[in-house]
């Protein structure tokens, strides 16, 4: 199985006419992913490779029983997109734009408490399923394949290179989520760790974190009660204090966020810390062993 | 996006938060005349490090003659690696206590969060747990005045200062909302002749909410080559090292520096070229590093929307326009990577696939290592 998407999601997409929505709109038809239709406010009527375009998430949702979307549309329009779906019953949504003000996701991500809804992202690659032949998200279709890894990631390209290691290793993935680089998005290593635990094909978990915030340490109370082996990679280890790398999350400000206390709480948690990526897949067979 | 001490000041009186008078001055006649004006002063360079005050960055007039003595010394010194353009002169206060409060968001918890203390005028993170009053803001209620009483009797204050206090918490929680903020903080937050007063402010807006506060002075950090990488639009932070460094992604940026740190190299920038970055903004970052004089240029690729082969056009468009007269060590994997690689190998360079591989030849050639 899978985590969170599976073949069964129907999905819209919102903001299918841009230059972003349109191209991985493709993508997306070519892995394999339902779907059944997209959002552009009046492009109504249109299509793009052959999939209806609709005014509203509500017409959409009205006409194809979507249940998932993923968003592409420009960060100061997010907040909008993501309520207009959330309030049309989509419960599993994915938010790709970067710079979306913290407010408009501190709101997104409450309002998605209360319906129950899931978030990914924003500022994420998305979420993708080898064994399900689906995904939600901007990565490249090639490098992934079925098998028994749960790959949870704040990074998108890093993720990239890992999920590529695993699979030229021969270790395909069940489920790999990007959680995104915005200091507050929908998911955290704690609630994707425990969709790994009921899901079970997932045999080994990898986790790929960096400097910033507490997430990790927050992760590592949890891997206790796991039952199941955690791989962990963090980047971030050569930053200076207070500058921002890249990531608007990723900054060690006032002592806080270090990759040492991270690597402390994981592996006194019984997680296996690697201290480089291309050491990740080979810890990865170790414990599936 | 940082603002200045008396930016953070101003959006506090502009709230009905109580700030002691105080001028602006860049040179010594304009704080004479502050002086004059005000009484005696302190003079606050303006920029936008924290501990000032130790650094030599806080100074105390007393007479105009003073103040404009102190000024000419003060402008122009280097307060950290910053130079001081501008100082903030401020009525001297009589201080009977300091607090502490501020606004932030939490990650974890995903709501903001009003901190607050009577142990005021220290760093936050040196008081101790149990003198910090925290309490988490419902987003859908927001604060209301009895969420500030409550915090001040938390605190245990009384009479006036009860009341102002929580008057300041609801103002405070406002600017933290309205003006989209990061942090606001107001340490220490005095008390004087029995009434509040904010004698320092932090306000840290967040930049990507700028677009909807055209009010909000922009406030350029950073050296002048990191400017110009982020005119380009790209992530860009100098580090102290001689081996530059390009990737796509921030993860994969900062796993690459790790990369040359475990072998014993040292990276000179941290430089995200984006997740899909096309030919014309790769060489123009490729062209920053070449303009820093590194010992070594590395280029690590992981090729998701990021084309190989796009990668290896920028590359030999810089390398026949501006030329790259360092050793240059490159790892192309991913979309289009046969295509890339063979661009490369026409023009000479042979391209590494193992990021391990690369980034020990990266430091090689730098000359450090193990």
């Amino acid at each position: 199985m899978a985590i969170l998407l599976t073949s069964q999601s129907r999905v819209i997409v919102q903001g299918m006419t841009g230059n972003q929505g349109r191209f991985h709109s493709g993508q997306m038809v070519a892995y394999g992913t339902h779907v059944v239709g997209g959002v552009s406010p009046g492009k109504g009527g249109q299509t793009v490779d052959g999939v209806p375009v609709f005014d509203t998430v509500r017409e959409a949702v009205a006409l194809t029983q979507a249940d998932a979307s993923i968003v592409f549309v420009p960060a100061p329009f997010a907040k909008d997109a993501a309520f207009e779906a959330m309030e049309n019953g989509i419960r599993l949504l994915v938010m790709i734009p970067e710079h979306i003000p913290v407010q408009d996701a501190i709101a997104i991500v409450t309002r998605a408490r209360d319906l129950g809804a899931v978030v990914i992202g924003p500022n994420t690659f998305g979420i993708i399923s080898p064994g399900q032949n689906t995904k939600m998200g901007i990565m490249p279709n090639h490098i992934y394949k079925p098998g028994p890894v749960g790959v949870v990631a704040r990074s998108g390209t890093l993720s990239y290179e890992i999920a590529f290691s695993l699979t030229n290793a021969g270790l395909g993935q069940t489920t790999v989520v990007g959680m995104g680089g915005d200091p507050v998005v929908g998911q955290t290593f704690v609630s994707v760790l425990e969709e790994f635990k009921t899901d079970r094909d997932t045999q080994a978990i990898v986790m790929v974190g960096e400097i910033g915030g507490s997430a990790e340490e927050e992760a590592a109370e949890h891997i206790k009660s796991l039952g199941k082996p955690v791989v962990a990679y963090l980047a971030g280890r050569a930053a200076p204090p207070g500058k921002r790398m890249g990531h608007a999350g990723a900054i060690i400000e006032r002592g806080r966020g270090t990759l040492e206390s991270k690597e402390k709480a994981l592996t006194a948690a019984g997680a296996q810390v690697v201290t480089m990526p291309w050491q990740v897949a080979e810890a990865v067979s170790k414990v599936l062993r | 996006m940082k603002q200045y001490e008396y930016l953070a000041k101003q959006t506090l009186g502009s709230y009905g938060i109580p700030i002691p008078p105080g001028k602006v001055v860049d040179n010594p006649e304009q704080a004479r005349k502050a002086v004059e004006e005000i009484g005696p002063a302190a003079l606050k360079a303006q920029v936008l490090v924290g501990g000032r005050g130790k650094a030599g960055g806080i100074r105390f007039a007393s007479t105009p003659s003073e103040a404009a003595q102190l000024t000419q010394q003060m402008i122009g010194m280097d307060l950290k690696g910053y130079t001081v353009e501008r100082l903030y002169a401020e009525a001297k206060l009589d201080i009977d206590q300091e607090l502490y409060i501020s606004v932030t968001t939490d990650r974890n918890t995903k709501e903001p969060l009003v901190m607050a203390s009577r142990a005021g005028g220290i760093e936050i993170e040196d008081v101790s747990d149990d003198q910090i009053v925290r309490r988490y803001v419902d987003p859908r209620v927001g604060v209301e005045p009895y969420f500030g009483r409550e915090m001040a009797s938390a605190l245990g204050l009384n009479g006036t200062i009860f009341k102002e206090f929580a008057d300041l918490v609801v103002k405070l929680y406002r600017i933290y909302q309205e003006k989209d903020a990061e942090l606001v903080e107001i340490n220490p937050l005095t008390v004087v002749h029995g009434h509040l007063v904010a004698a320092d402010a932090r306000l840290n807006i967040d930049d990507s909410a700028l677009f909807r506060h055209p009010e909000v002075q922009r406030i350029e950090e950073g050296s002048e080559l990191e400017r110009k990488v982020h005119e380009i639009g790209l992530a860009y932070v100098e580090l102290d090292g001689d081996i530059a460094v390009m990737a796509n992604g921030a993860g994969m940026a900062m796993a690459t520096l790790d990369a040359i740190q475990y072998f014993g190299g040292r990276p000179a920038n941290f430089l995200d070229a984006g997740g899909g970055a096309s030919v014309e903004p790769t060489a123009q970052a490729l062209g920053v590093l070449v303009s820093m004089h590194p010992k070594v240029i590395f280029v690590n690729i992981f090729g998701g929307i990021t084309r190989c082969d796009d990668v290896a056009r920028a590359i030999l468009q810089v390398k026949q326009t501006v030329g790259i007269p360092v050793p240059l060590v490159v790892r192309l994997v991913g979309t289009n990577e046969t295509e890339g690689v063979k661009l490369l190998a026409d023009a000479g360079i042979a391209a590494y696939s193992e990021m391990a591989e690369a980034a020990e030849q990266a430091v090689k050639l730098a000359g450090e290592g193990r």
